[in-house]
């Protein structure tokens, strides 16, 4: 098992493309949009009546039905962006130009300092409050889930192998059947990996999306998020700690009944056939697949699904029609007008909108934040490194400790840090240390495991020939670590370590500010910027935070991860 | 013979170049298939037979020409025209059955009928009790077989197949060349006509009742050899041996215009070289030398000795051609005075004479070294020379062609190439 790279990796040999800008200024301008609508917006906004969240334990299950149930609404709209954008993107050469790059820095926006804005945008969209609350944290959740996917689905789409892409076309399919009988399966393991690491990443957002503070006013929802928040108000570690085992249930749970099934069952989508791989197993499914009932009951619907994949009778001699003409050079000559008109209007909105409520010194000081962050970031990244690839690789290369440690790895990486902050900064205020420092091993907290279990992966990847090898040659030591091991593990390690930089940036918005009850830490850094400005209700330096910061995360992927990635794919792939 | 199922007239196929300009991989290929026919496209690897059946298929527009099925023009893939794929194109997450019933599906026919014509093709094609395996389950034999059944099941006119033997091995490739004889020549088969890509010759002269010979380069047809042996064939009949060593002869033959200028053998700084490591040329001239050979080797004879087949064979042929360590004409081939004492040599001298060959015959390694030995630093990019070749050849050709003179500049100690920097230099690491 190997993770998808989250950031586009091939196909661009520029470090910027003249797409890459105007993907940039549209999102820029969408934010800009965002902000503004929500700034006029907050005036008329009205305090929340409700039954205030409790908590009693009792009231945990409720909760947690909540929460997962925001979830499984996101996933479902994540499913349905997936199969479209990523699709378009994957059929349409036009739209694959900007679709591609736009994605590339969606990716990098930390939504979780945007939770904010669109909390104010839903809830004017459905007067009915609670609705409008509802709806934010479902595109909260959303846009922490989708992109990675659509992501991988259009590198699928892209892979399809020739032969079968010509198979499905010879033979006629419509395409709506070759989507749903060759795209669509031979997506689907990619896929539902990422559905996986999409559903772990989004832990982090319920629990930040379901109670949160604009200005003065507080939008609480009843979940598990507004339990952990109010149990921090309140000082109460008992009430935390119930949270925790909450959330442990609640993904235990998941993990058994939604994805090891579906994991079991895309193994049959696998297209490569590796000799040696041991066969996915689910209990759930088994008994699934064996029961008699839900064979009847789902039987008529799967036929009816079949009808409408099953093609129109065509007339002997009529042929399907050409795919992918080639255009004619006044349509591209159109869309790319659209395509610059519409970066025009964005540059000019985000420009009148910084010049009306930003000064120059305020872009300094976020950039200079950031750089603080940056550090942070790095330095973070490092010891992880040192850290867990050693560890990664010791386990690896022992088939009964990564057995046993890389479920547990995966499992930790599902869990929402965020849940054990309050411990964490009870801590901090308990021994009176530094938050500029001990605040920030929250921000990796979550995403380390990243590093752990791709480098386990990579590490029981290492042929066992090779292994011999070194054995054989009596290489060891330090030796052995240099020239075996860690060039075997390095493509893994960077997409683990891509993953968990760009999740150490988005949870700097949460970690860098902490509260316990009554006392409030602060680190110095962009995202104790961004939260600052979400307190305070200032739409114009939460945007300004927000794009500085993408801005931060795409430079870094061109940068460093990308051409990382490359070499250590050319080179070191076995 | 009845109507043509097939007409294919002045048809070319250009790609784009890198450097703006066209390539020209198939050009005016006339073409009839008449109905009860097995034809064989018979070429070298590169030579756009593959294109062509893509063409007939309507999985890709020609960029000249017309291609007519039963009087009608192809613009997209028609009804009736059904492919075997070299590497069986089979869905891993569909079974047998529903592989074959793919294609039946996409015609919209009710379930029953569906149900029946599938397993009739299953049944006919010997897939009995494999219906609900899936490919990854069966051997290579097996899943090409699915990929038969699957394409015979739309009741197809024609039927093309791409090289669909060439991923099996010799064994289960000779029993499914067999058992596909057999159900033609008993008419089973709810076909009418075949197409059959290959790059073997005798497949080509068992199986087929026409051959095309193309040549590379463009593909154009150069010649077209009828087979009017009574199957089943014999490998070692008389007249099929005959036939086979007349397509080595027409292969290996100069073409007439290339003849007549004279620069057949002239390589220069542009053309496209093969990738024939030096290992080969050395194992060949240690072969060719001593009896029972003595410097000189029938084609095919010689391609059995080493196990290889004739599209193997070739290139290695084409580049001792080129260091003018042997001649190649009328299916023979003959060491030269040079390759003699290439034989005689050990090691180093071996490498020296090879260094000689290369610098005096191969104008891009001399042009690399010239390059190299002007600048000041002695180094030099990959894509500098890249650059140059793609003016004249596909992107994927000067890839290759950088890459074989890498190999023997290497072996020669010509120059140096590093790959992790993709430059060139004069040094060698010491």
């Amino acid at each position: 098992m190997r993770l998808f790279v989250p950031i586009s990796v091939s196909g661009w040999v520029r470090l910027f493309s003249r797409w890459d800008v105007l993907a940039v200024l549209l999102i820029v301008g969408l934010l800009v949009f965002l902000g503004e609508a929500s700034r006029n917006l907050f005036q008329p906004l009205a305090d929340l009546q409700r039954t205030p969240p409790s908590l009693d334990p009792s009231h945990l299950p409720e909760y947690a039905a909540r929460t997962t149930l925001r979830m499984l609404v996101a996933m479902a709209l994540s499913l349905l962006f997936t199969f479209t954008y990523a699709t378009l993107a994957a059929k349409n050469k036009q739209a694959e130009r900007l679709l591609v790059p736009l994605l590339d820095i969606l990716q990098s926006v930390p939504i979780l300092g945007f939770i904010s804005v669109t909390v104010v945008f839903f809830m004017a969209l459905a007067p009915g409050r609670v609705l409008g609350a509802e709806f934010a944290a479902i595109f909260a959740i959303f846009t922490s889930q989708a992109w990675n996917m659509a992501f991988s689905f259009y590198q699928s789409l892209r892979t399809v192998p020739t032969e079968l892409a010509e198979a499905s076309r010879s033979f006629r399919l419509s395409p709506w059947m070759s989507f749903w009988r060759v795209d669509v399966p031979f997506a689907m393991p990619q896929l539902i990996w990422n559905m996986m690491m999409s559903m772990s990443g989004s832990w982090f957002f319920v629990v930040a999306s379901e109670a949160i503070s604009v200005g003065n006013t507080t939008v609480t929802l009843p979940g598990v998020g507004s339990y952990i928040a109010l149990a921090i108000q309140q000082q109460n570690l008992k009430a935390v700690g119930w949270a925790i085992f909450t959330m442990l249930v609640v993904i235990l749970i998941y993990d058994q009944v939604l994805f090891r099934p579906l994991v079991a069952w895309a193994d049959r989508f696998r297209f490569e056939q590796e000799p040696g791989l041991i066969a996915p197993e689910s209990w759930v499914l088994n008994i699934l697949r064996r029961s008699r009932i839900v064979d009847r009951l789902t039987r008529p619907f799967g036929a009816l699904w079949r009808r409408t994949l099953i093609g129109h009778p065509a007339k002997d001699t009529e042929a399907v029609k050409p795919v992918s003409q080639p255009r004619p050079g006044w349509i591209t000559f159109q869309w790319s007008l659209i395509v610059f008109a519409l970066a025009a209007l964005a540059l000019w909105q985000s420009v009148s909108f910084l010049i009306e409520g930003i000064t120059l010194s305020d872009v300094g000081t976020a950039v200079l934040l950031g750089f603080f962050t940056l550090i942070r970031v790095v330095v973070l990244i490092a010891l992880a490194t040192v850290v867990w690839v050693p560890i990664g690789v010791w386990v690896g290369t022992r088939p009964f400790a990564a057995v046993v440690v890389q479920p547990i790895a995966q499992f930790l990486a599902a869990f929402p840090a965020n849940v054990l902050f309050p411990i964490v900064v009870s801590g901090i205020v308990f021994w009176k240390l530094n938050p500029n420092i001990w605040l920030s091993p929250l921000m990796i907290l979550g995403t380390q495991w990243y590093i752990l279990f791709n480098v386990i992966a990579g590490a029981v990847a290492i042929p066992a020939e090779l292994r011999a090898v070194g054995a054989n040659l009596r290489v060891g030591g330090w030796l052995w670590w240099r020239r075996i091991a860690l060039p075997a593990v390095l493509p893994y390690y960077v997409t683990g370590a891509i993953t968990a930089s760009g999740g150490s940036w988005n949870a700097s918005i949460v970690a860098e500010v902490a509260s316990w009850g009554n006392d409030h830490l602060e680190a110095a850094g962009l995202g104790a910027y961004i939260a600052q400005q979400t307190d305070a209700g200032d739409f114009h330096r939460i945007v300004l935070g927000i794009v500085v910061m993408s801005l931060y995360v795409v430079a870094i992927n061109r940068v460093l991860w990308r051409p990382l990635y490359q070499y250590a794919e050319r080179k070191f792939r076995l | 013979m009845s109507e043509a199922l097939l007409d294919i007239h002045g048809l070319r196929q250009t790609f784009p170049k890198a450097d703006g300009g066209e390539l020209l991989v198939l050009d005016g290929i006339d073409l009839e298939i008449a109905q009860g026919q097995i034809v064989g496209l018979l070429g070298r690897t590169g030579s756009g037979k593959s294109t062509l059946l893509r063409l007939i298929a309507g999985l890709a527009q020609p960029s000249g020409g017309t291609v007519t099925y039963l009087g009608q023009p192809v613009h997209g893939p028609p009804p009736g025209i059904a492919m075997v794929f070299q590497g069986f194109a089979l869905f891993p997450w569909l079974t047998v059955l529903e592989n074959v019933q793919l294609g039946l599906e996409a015609l919209g026919l009710p379930d029953p009928e569906i149900r029946k014509r599938a397993l009739a093709a299953i049944d006919l094609i010997g897939l009995d009790g494999y219906e609900s395996a899936y490919p990854r389950e069966l051997s290579g034999g097996m899943r090409q077989r699915v990929g038969f059944a699957r394409a015979l099941v739309v009741h197809p006119n024609i039927l093309l197949m791409d090289e669909p033997f060439s991923a099996l091995d010799v064994l289960t490739a000779e029993t499914l060349r067999t058992d596909f004889l057999e159900l033609w020549g008993d008419g089973k088969l709810p076909i009418k006509g075949v197409v059959l890509v290959t790059h073997n010759i005798e497949e080509a002269v068992l199986m087929c009742d026409r051959i095309l010979l193309f040549s590379n380069n463009p593909g154009r047809i150069i010649r077209e050899i009828g087979v009017d042996l009574r199957q089943p064939r014999n490998r070692l009949d008389t007249r099929f041996r005959d036939l086979v060593e007349k397509i080595y002869v027409a292969m290996t033959q100069r073409t007439p215009n290339a003849a007549q200028a004279g620069t057949e053998r002239q390589v220069t700084i542009n053309t496209v070289l093969p990738r024939v490591s030096a290992n080969l040329f050395s194992g060949l001239i240690e072969t060719l030398a001593p009896p029972p050979f003595s410097g000189k080797a029938d084609l095919p004879v010689l391609a059995d000795e080493l196990h290889m087949e004739g599209d193997e064979l070739f290139p290695v042929a084409e580049a001792m051609q080129m260091f003018h360590f042997a001649e190649v004409e009328g299916g023979d081939i003959k060491l030269t005075d040079t390759g003699k004492q290439f034989a005689e040599l050990g090691m180093d001298d071996r490498k020296k004479l090879f260094q000689r060959q290369l610098l005096t015959y191969i104008p891009l390694a001399a042009h690399i070294r010239r390059v190299l030995q002007e600048r000041a630093n002695h180094v030099a990019p990959k894509s500098r020379f890249l650059d140059e070749l793609e003016d004249h050849m596909s992107t994927e050709d000067a890839e290759h062609t950088l890459r074989a003179v890498t190999a023997w500049g290497r072996f020669a100690e010509v120059f140096a190439y590093d790959d992790d920097s993709g430059t060139f230099s004069l040094e060698n690491p010491s």
